[in-house]
């Protein structure tokens, strides 16, 4: 590569030697210079001048113009003689001929440039293409040698894959040898074991003849009796009949216990079949209808019409009656196509729904963010707002509290007037619990007394019974002046009951004292007190409220 | 030798022996009832099946002797003399009596009720030869002739042989009929894992295998619905079958630690025991035995829990690994098992659900546990003085006021579920538990 480029080098200093050359020869050989001229480039000032002078002097004018006439024919211009023959020259054609020269001499030089242009694109490319030829040859060397340790490894890798299965191979042999030394061993054991068993059982046999033949008096039973049966039973001899019995009881056993696994069978198998029955139901509404019947359709055509028919066969008869092969194998393939499909169909939803979710993940979010935003700014909004009610609320309940500066006689009667408000709250408050305990004894108070008044009711109606009866037997005589004396008596004792009464329980009416019978003085008082507390209590008013207050005792007051 | 074992069998009354004598008590109240002497130390005693009389066997004189509870002066003693007596049993009815003489000779049926004797040649010498249904109709024995296996079905009530047949195992190691008495489980010895079911009448209904060459079953357990048979083996899973195709329906791993976070791990902690300088009094022994015995309480331990894991001795035989303890719940709804590699842990299954539901970890080893008869309670023994109860509300450690060491090795509850009976080596005490009240 570097060699190119020491190449190109040369061309220039080549050139620059060429120009010097050109003054060299010029003298010597005017005709080589039409090869020299085309390579040069722009001629300097200098060698220029040189040029100039050389070519053309004062003696060889006419050789020189007939020269350049006879070159200037050659090349297709026209003479630049005035006439075909003569020595006098055509001006205008000479300054053609010049300018067609120098517009050949610029197309000349533009070609030039283009092709040195072309020159070093090409050289460029092919420096590039040359870069890449060495790149791709030292990776195909790389690769080359990748490959060859690749193959190296894979030889390796398939040697040891060869030996293990070798080892594997080993081993297996060895566990079958060790297997059937084992069971060689095992069966060796074993006709050991036999051979000495049929010994001991030689010796057995021997030692329970001798026992037998001792005929030892002490193996016995001493009982004192016998004792029954469990069962109350008396024992009974073995016989054919016994013993047929004993087989059929020994089959009915075995046959119970069949049946009734064979009904537990049936049981789940009923319940089973009802379950697979309302999960095919249910599989069907599931599905969408119309994916299920093209689909049926395209598959199996005749199925669904069965599958219908099953399930309207089925659901007509008594389930657990069909048990037979062909029923039971369509009710298990008809719920396994129906779950196939329900799972392709539930398959494909979550393939759309995870499509569009990562798809419309982003705008999703971007929405429901803005809206949340805007929310919490409205609620911000809201917020203040609200706080700035609060706050002048506030000022005007300050302000209302505070009076203005200017008038200070309110404001200070305002703060007595407060003052004198809380007193007069404390006191009520004072009142108020006196009241209640009051009214607490006093309640209780009542209470004995409409007991004891109940009580003496009683008794006094009970008088009153005797009373009249005692009258009704004495009627004649003291008929008229007795029931009058009573009845008054009667009348001034109810009144006066019915009166205390009606003035300790009703507080808050005002008592209409309609009654010219006098009142005794106790009840009186005890009613004004609590008409004054109850105005009292009635009084929490604020302080503008006074005069109905006052408006009531005074009434009162004029009625006691 | 200072004691013998105790037996239980809880009934109207309770019955403990204590070397020679027997002692009949009410449960209630623990008063001593009745009182007997037996010829020689009782190896083993057994209710009959009406609770009227108990048998006291007597294996190193190879005597049984029979008493009464409604006439204290009856007696019966059943003389094996030279033919040795191995193991006695009551037959359903209540009536008859089965030894089995040295060396598994044979089986003699006496009855109480005539003179008969019976005689069943060639049984077959394993833990759990005979098997009698839940409702003692009919019994099964395991035989072996000629090398070969046998089962033989009874009729209890007239001893009639039933059915006869071979089964295919190598070496029977037991029988166990299922709760509703048509099923009958046959298991072959741990070197072969095969469990084979047999129907009433004597055919064979399937056979399942869950593996070969190792270590096979070690224990099994029929739900008392005989829905589901649980079989333990060595390779430490529970493997559940279920009665309608008798195939696996599930596997129950145990592995020594537990990640799934719904599973509740109680852990057994030992509270500090809190001295009070009052209780410091004499006499000293009081403090001794509180000092001694440190109440317990269980903290729920958050998953993951490692549990304690004990390596089992490779080379020796019958190794302490694998299901060793299988019972289900009497509502059916729960299952508890012991892994012999992790003795200190009980696990409780969910049988609802399959899965497991809740490991209790205890400081000890458990030495048994038995479920409550009435209800879904657990309850455990870990061989020192505390009881501990389990129930889906909860559990619970009780410690029993006892002075000195009372180290519980088993425990027995009463059919009524109102009380659990505690035995050590040389005393017992009687738990009771208060019924709430249902609204």
């Amino acid at each position: 590569m570097g060699d190119w480029k020491t190449v190109t080098v040369p061309v220039l200093s080549s050139d620059s030697k060429n120009i010097f050359q050109y003054t060299s020869e010029k003298k010597m050989s005017p005709p080589s210079l039409n090869t020299q001229v085309l390579r040069l480039p722009l001629p300097s000032s200098k060698s220029m001048h040189t040029f100039f002078s050389a070519f053309c002097t004062e003696e060889n004018i006419e050789q020189s113009i007939s020269y350049l006439n006879r070159e200037l024919t050659t090349l297709g211009f026209p003479s630049i003689y005035a006439e075909s023959k003569g020595k006098e020259l055509n001006l205008i054609s000479v300054i053609n001929c010049m300018n067609e020269l120098l517009v050949l001499q610029h197309k000349n030089l533009r070609a030039q440039e283009e092709v040195e242009m072309q020159h070093l694109k090409l050289g460029s490319d092919m420096d590039h293409l040359q870069n890449c030829y060495a790149k791709l040859k030292e990776q195909l060397e790389l690769s080359k040698r990748e490959i060859v340790g690749l193959q190296e490894r894979d030889r390796q890798l398939q040697s040891k894959n060869r030996s293990l299965h070798q080892l594997l191979k080993n081993e297996k042999d060895e566990v079958q040898k060790l297997q059937n030394i084992i069971s060689s061993r095992a069966t060796q054991y074993n006709h050991d074991m036999k051979r000495k068993e049929r010994e001991y059982n030689k010796l057995k046999e021997r030692l329970h003849q001798l026992v037998m033949n001792k005929k030892d008096k002490k193996i016995a039973m001493d009982v004192l009796n016998y004792v029954g049966r469990a069962d109350g039973k008396r024992g009974a001899w073995r016989t054919d009949k016994t013993e047929a019995r004993n087989e059929e009881e020994m089959y009915k056993a075995l046959l119970n216990d069949y049946e009734q696994r064979q009904k537990q069978l049936l049981m789940e198998n009923a319940e089973l079949k009802k379950v697979l029955q309302q999960m095919k139901k249910e599989i069907i509404s599931l599905l969408p209808p119309q994916k299920q019947k093209p689909k049926e359709r395209s598959e199996d055509g005749p199925v669904l019409s069965d599958l219908e028919e099953d399930t309207g066969e089925l659901n007509k008869e008594n389930m657990w009656e069909l048990s037979c092969e062909t029923v039971r194998e369509q009710l298990t393939n008809s719920i396994r196509k129906q779950w196939r499909m329900l799972k392709n169909h539930v398959e494909k939803l979550d393939n759309q729904v995870s499509r569009v979710h990562s798809g419309a993940l982003n705008d999703k979010d971007v929405i429901s963010r803005e809206d949340h935003e805007l929310e919490t700014e409205k609620l911000e909004l809201e917020i203040q707002q609200c706080k700035e009610m609060i706050k002048t609320q506030q000022q005007l309940l300050q302000q209302q509290l505070m009076s203005p500066c200017d008038d200070d006689t309110t404001l200070l009667l305002q703060d007595c007037y407060l003052l004198e408000e809380r007193e007069r709250l404390q006191e009520e408050w004072r009142l108020f619990r006196e009241q209640k305990k009051n009214f607490e004894k006093e309640r209780r108070n009542f209470t004995e007394a409409a007991i004891r008044l109940g009580l003496e009711r009683k008794a006094f109606e009970e008088d009153r019974g005797a009373w009249l009866k005692q009258q009704f037997l004495s009627m004649t005589t003291d008929y008229k002046h007795s029931e009058n004396m009573t009845t008054a008596s009667a009348f001034l004792g109810s009144s006066d009951q019915d009166n205390r009464l009606m003035n300790s329980t009703s507080q808050q009416r005002k008592p209409h004292c309609t009654l010219s019978i006098p009142i005794p003085a106790e009840p009186c008082q005890t009613s004004q007190c609590i008409s004054h507390n109850s105005s009292d209590a009635a009084s929490k008013k604020p302080a503008g409220d006074k005069k109905p207050n006052q408006w009531e005792e005074s009434d009162k007051e004029e009625t006691e | 030798p200072l004691v013998d074992e105790h037996s239980f069998v809880f009934a109207f009354g309770q019955a403990s022996c204590v070397q020679y004598r027997l002692v009949i008590r009410d449960v209630n109240t623990l008063q001593i009832l009745q009182l007997y002497t037996c010829l020689d130390q009782i190896q083993y005693i057994e209710w009959s099946s009406d609770s009227l009389f108990i048998l006291c066997a007597m294996y190193k004189r190879g005597i049984v002797q029979v008493w009464s509870l409604e006439q204290p002066d009856w007696h019966c003693k059943i003389d094996e003399g030279s033919a040795g007596l191995v193991a006695s049993c009551w037959s359903p009815d209540g009536r008859h009596i089965l030894n089995t003489t040295e060396f598994h000779l044979r089986i003699t049926v006496w009855s109480l009720c005539t003179k008969s004797v019976s005689y069943i040649k060639y049984p077959k010498a394993c833990q759990q030869g005979i098997a009698f249904t839940k409702d003692g109709r009919y019994m099964a024995l395991a035989e072996r002739r000629d090398c070969k296996d046998f089962i033989s079905l009874f009729v209890c009530s007239d001893w009639q042989l039933l059915r006869h047949f071979d089964t295919e195992t190598q070496d029977l190691f037991g029988i166990e009929w299922a709760p509703n008495g048509c099923v009958l489980a046959v298991w072959d010895t741990c070197l072969e894992y095969k469990i084979l079911l047999y129907s009433l009448d004597g055919r064979l209904l399937s056979t399942y295998r869950a593996y070969e060459w190792s270590l096979g079953i070690k224990s099994i357990a029929w739900s008392p619905s005989s829905q589901f048979l649980a079989i333990g083996s060595y390779d430490e899973k529970v493997r559940i079958l279920n009665h309608v195709t008798w195939k696996k329906i599930t596997e129950f791993e145990h592995p020594a630690t537990i990640t799934n976070p719904k599973t509740i791990v109680y852990k057994e902690v030992e509270k500090s025991p809190s001295v009070d300088a009052e209780r410091l009094s004499f006499p000293p022994r009081a403090l001794a035995s509180s000092l001694f015995s440190t109440q317990s309480k269980y903290d729920i331990s958050q998953v993951p829990v490692s549990l304690q894991y004990v390596k089992p001795i490779a080379d020796r035989a019958n190794p302490k690994i694998g299901i060793g303890m299988l019972a289900f719940s009497t509502d059916n709804c729960f299952l508890a098992t012991r892994n012999d590699n992790i003795p200190n842990a009980v696990w409780i299954w969910d049988i609802q659900k399959l899965k497991l539901f809740v490991v209790l970890e205890q400081l000890c080893a458990i030495q048994s546990f038995q479920w409550d008869p009435r209800q879904p309670r657990l309850a455990i023994c870990t061989g020192n003085s505390k009881v501990y109860l389990w129930s889906p509300a909860g559990c619970v450690s009780v410690q029993v006021p006892m002075e000195g060491d009372f180290q519980i090795l088993s425990l027995c509850w009463h059919s009524s579920g109102d009380s659990v009976a505690l035995l050590s080596k040389e005393n017992f005490c009687v738990c009771y538990l208060e019924r709430e009240e249902v609204k």
